[in-house]
């Protein structure tokens, strides 16, 4: 038995953004893989609950008329790692979320979720961080559009205000099309382990394949949030593919990254991380997008 | 506490409990079903004792809210028996590769290799680990359960070829 005090339930997505306001205290459930667990800590002992996992409205993928990747946030994990848009045009996501935990947890774990807990080694986040996702955020009172970027306020803590829930991630056409990406996570296990570091890198190359167009790159646990290194991102544009330029982007990530000791790796080690990691991200991206280094 | 009428099908039956909100599907299926191949291991859904599958997919039913299962399809190692209560194939390889020791873990492996062995191409053994990673043994070292799931996977495609 849970220790929770109040459940509510809402069947509609309206219903819900009411008792939102009606409870601005209720945690908002997803798939509860973080707030059951927490519960069972002991840590949220005696809340009350917004249980949204119901609501298959927010639930689904799907592209829009503009070209737009629409994710609701209740998609699972298992979900996105299947779903036929994600695999054709941002495989890097479902391979980033595909390393979550164990079968069992992606099948209840949801990309809102991962987010919306404001962690820095979210697996997600990354990666949509990389392709500059877009959130969609509903209240009773109407829905705000913020870049992802704009969304994590220190750790644990998002940019969710009082009667807010999160109902859509966005990723624009622009900033997916004819990309090639690399999700790299280091952790001590395969499985059911939260990343010691972790590196999305995203790249367009010109048509001829001789150059970077764009590069896009972030990190999880490199910093208190989630972040982009756009030093790194800088320095890379227009540059040829050779050694220079991965050179450039270990001299940038570096100047963009702020990582700490914590009990599973020091701060050196995950500098370390920092500039391995990028490196051999970029490569795996440049050879996916039919570029080679020093070709 | 508020209690809620949960009408799902459990191991082909229809049911209905009636559950304190706060249950866990574990809680529910093990109080009011007996059914008590569901392990309470870790409860917080690391060591997937608990698994079962809902609407085919595994799931850890300790994290698994009870208010969540209204209307789903769930079935537990239980299920997996035949009408006389024989045991299926999955669970006679677990016996004869030695894949049981302490058997804890066993219920929550076999759940959560239903979907491996009913997959129409072999699976590698990589493919196999990444399946069932979501589950801890500590007796066997778990080369056995990898192999138990393997052989029954390719019985199974066999059989399939030779119908």
């Amino acid at each position: 038995m849970y220790d929770f005090k109040n459940l509510y339930e809402p069947t509609s997505v309206e219903e819900a953004l009411k008792l939102k306001k009606e409870h601005p205290e209720a945690l908002i459930l997803a798939g509860g893989s973080d707030i059951l667990i927490q519960i069972r800590e002991g840590k949220l002992a005696g809340c009350d609950l917004l249980n949204i996992y119901g609501l298959d409205a927010l639930r689904g993928i799907c592209m829009e008329e503009d070209g737009s990747l629409l994710i609701r946030p209740l998609a699972s994990f298992t979900d996105i790692t299947m779903h036929p848009l994600i695999k054709k045009h941002i495989p890097v996501l479902g391979e980033a979320v595909e390393q979550i935990g164990g079968p069992q947890v992606r099948n209840i774990g949801t990309i809102g979720g991962n987010i919306c807990n404001g962690v820095t080694s979210a697996d997600s986040a990354g990666t949509l961080k990389a392709y500059d996702a877009v959130l969609e955020i509903a209240s009773i009172d109407g829905t705000r559009i913020l870049p992802y970027a704009d969304f994590n306020l220190k750790p644990g803590k998002v940019d969710l205000r009082p009667g807010e829930i999160l109902t859509g991630i966005r990723i624009p056409k622009a900033s997916w099309e004819n990309t090639y990406g690399d999700f790299i996570k280091y952790a001590m296990r395969k499985a059911m382990d939260i990343a010691t570091l972790s590196c999305s890198v995203n790249v367009r190359l010109s048509s001829d394949k001789k150059k970077i167009e764009r590069l896009r790159i972030a990190f999880g646990v490199a910093a208190p949030t989630p972040i982009r290194a756009f030093t790194a991102e800088k320095s890379a544009e227009g540059h040829a593919l050779n050694e220079g330029l991965l050179k450039k982007i270990s001299e940038g990530v570096l100047a963009d990254v702020m990582p700490r000791t914590s009990w599973r790796a020091s701060k050196e080690f995950r500098l370390h991380l920092v500039e391995e990691l990028a490196r051999r991200a970029t490569i795996a991206s440049i050879e996916k997008a039919g570029g080679k280094i020093n070709g | 506490m508020a209690k809620k009428t949960i009408p799902c099908t459990v191991n082909g039956k229809k049911r209905e409990y009636t559950v304190d909100i706060r249950s866990s599907l574990s809680d529910m299926l093990r109080g009011q079903e007996g059914l008590d191949s569901i392990k309470h291991g870790c409860d917080v859904g690391e060591c997937g004792a608990c698994t079962v599958l809902i609407d085919g997919k595994p799931f850890n039913s300790c994290i698994y809210l009870a208010v969540w299962a209204e209307g789903k399809t769930i079935l537990t190692l239980e299920g997996l028996s035949d009408k006389k209560g024989a045991i299926s194939d999955i669970q006679q390889a677990f016996i004869d590769e030695g894949a049981v020791q302490c058997g804890f873990c066993t219920p929550g492996f076999i759940m959560a290799s239903v979907p491996i062995i009913n997959s129409e191409e072999p699976t590698s053994r990589d493919d196999i680990r990444k399946q069932v990673a979501g589950n801890l043994c500590r007796c066997t070292g778990y080369e056995k359960i990898i192999n138990a799931i393997e052989k029954t996977q390719h019985k199974r495609i066999e059989e399939k070829k030779a119908k």
